[in-house]
């Protein structure tokens, strides 16, 4: 996970596979980011995010309320297919707007 | 159902064989020239099978999990995972979308997943002795695909 912060704006590129085992070191990390910089907006990047399954949609719901809390929103970028299809099996785009990774990459 | 080809794996619940699992029938797979949606959709739903073993069957022990992938006729591939763990009260309940025991880390759409990406899903599961999930896709053959 590579992290960067910019007029308030806090950029998270998460790597790898995201499942169970790997959530919540992830989930840890993210948190401790969000509180050591308090950002008005949140974007998590899954442009290297390998594999996705429903504790990806976990750590999206966890990032969401705790940037609510802090006053902040949050904001997808870049999904690759298969996570982008786990995120809309559950829903997400009902409760946020999300980009696709672009086509041109 | 005939089958064609099968294979059997027993590997304890710890969360470090989710990408085992996941990885090992996916590779079981690839014979029925899958392609990558098609693998992703398996792939996800096994991750989430496996996981519910190892954090709901399992809550405070290391059990283990069987999985049998079969391949059936027609492309068809075939799949149980099964635990001796705590079994679930109400199988109807624990479907339903949002619906998780597991806390903050959870977001209980592991059910809605596997509904979504498989073509099958049958939960049977007895209180006390354990669950099995049933589950099955069909691969389309290159050939036919529109």
């Amino acid at each position: 996970m590579t992290s960067f912060l910019q007029d308030k704006q806090l950029t998270i590129a998460m790597t790898g596979e995201i499942d169970h085992h790997s959530a919540k070191e992830i989930m840890r990390d993210l948190g401790n980011k969000v509180d050591a910089y308090l950002p008005s907006l949140c974007v998590l990047d899954f442009r290297d995010v390998t594999f996705m399954d429903s504790s990806g949609i976990a750590i999206v719901i966890h990032t969401i309320r705790r940037m609510q809390e802090i006053g902040g929103t949050t904001r997808l970028q870049n999904i690759p297919p298969q996570p982008m299809k786990v995120l809309r099996a559950a829903g997400i785009e009902k409760i946020m707007q999300i980009e696709e990774r672009s086509p041109a990459r | 159902m005939k089958c064609e080809n099968y294979m059997q794996l027993t590997f304890p619940s710890r969360s470090a064989n989710e990408a085992f699992a996941r990885a090992a029938v996916a590779c079981f797979a690839a014979q029925l020239d899958p392609t990558m949606d098609e693998l992703g959709d398996i792939k996800t739903a096994v991750s989430e099978a496996v996981t519910n073993c190892i954090v709901h069957a399992y809550p405070d022990r290391i059990g283990l999990i069987a999985l049998k992938a079969r391949i059936l006729p027609d492309g068809v591939l075939d799949l149980v995972i099964k635990d001796k763990g705590c079994g679930i009260e109400d199988v109807e309940a624990a479907r339903r979308p949002a619906f998780t025991t597991g806390g903050a880390e959870r977001s209980g759409m592991g059910f809605t997943i596997m509904e979504t990406f498989m073509t099958d899903l049958k939960v049977t599961s007895q209180p006390g002795r354990g669950t099995t999930v049933h589950m099955r896709r069909k691969i389309v053959k290159r050939g036919e695909r529109g």
